[in-house]
């Protein structure tokens, strides 16, 4: 069975957890474990973060959410209209923050360690999109 | 100045909820200058990488102020965090 929805809403802070809520609560149908939601949840969390913090210089703009299930695969895009990584490999690296004091460098690494795949793609000026999958069963 | 202050977190800690529980912690630290905080995450459902930020700068503020930062009773999920992060490698779990 296939199901899929999308999400549009802006980059404020508080829908960061309307986000992972949105996505965890979709993704309830795919009957995940308590530990696959939170996984889920922490993933959503980090790339919708970086979608406020990064994305829009500070400023605000759009942040999509696109979910899809299939086969007991889930399947879910993160994406903005922002600033755009210039170099995709190093913003992965852990550690490696473009934020100043107070972040960590993280949030990546953390999307990896919760996801089966995180996929990035972006180019400079246009947006970035995150594209993550996590097998439920 | 206090021998040990245990502070209870609670709820999801994320991005948005930072600079609240920041301003909180370190008004605590500031108060009690404790040699030992001890962050209970028993009652935290979710942690992101914003979290990790938060509490290595809290860490480092203890430290400058001689104080130690331990934690204790964490779900899978923010363990999971801790470890990947590094956390553990100047945190202790208790
Ligand atoms: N949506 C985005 N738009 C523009 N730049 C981004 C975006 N997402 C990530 N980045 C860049 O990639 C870097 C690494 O992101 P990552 O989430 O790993 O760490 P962080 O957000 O800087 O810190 P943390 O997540 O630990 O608070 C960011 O500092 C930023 O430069
Ligand atoms: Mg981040």
């Amino acid at each position: 069975m296939e199901n899929e929805m999308e999400l549009r809403f802006i980059n404020a802070s508080e829908n960061e957890s309307f986000a992972r809520m949105c996505a965890a609560a979709f993704a309830a149908r795919l009957d995940p474990t308590l530990e696959q939601i939170a996984d889920i949840k922490t993933a959503v969390s980090e790339a919708v973060t970086n979608a406020v913090v990064h994305a829009y210089g500070g400023g605000r703009g759009p942040v999509i959410l696109r979910c899809k299930a299939e086969n007991g695969m889930f399947f879910v895009d993160i994406e903005d209209q922002g600033i755009g990584i210039e170099n995709i490999e190093l913003a992965r690296t852990p550690f490696y923050t473009s934020g100043g004091s107070g972040r960590s460098g993280m949030g990546f690494t953390v999307m990896e360690a919760f996801m089966d795949s995180v996929d990035v793609v972006s180019e400079k000026g246009r947006g970035t999109k995150i594209a993550m999958t996590k097998k439920i069963r | 100045m206090a021998e040990e202050v245990a502070v209870m977190l609670k709820g999801e800690i994320d991005h948005h909820r930072t600079e609240e529980i920041k301003r909180q912690l370190d008004e605590i630290i500031e108060n009690t200058r404790p040699l030992r905080m001890i962050l209970d995450f028993k009652n935290v459902t979710m942690m992101d990488s914003s979290g990790v930020g938060l509490i290595l700068g809290r860490y480092k503020r203890l430290s400058e102020r001689g104080g130690a930062l331990y934690v204790k009773r964490l779900s899978k999920q923010v363990d999971l965090v801790f470890q990947v992060s590094g956390l553990y490698q100047v945190i202790k779990k208790i």
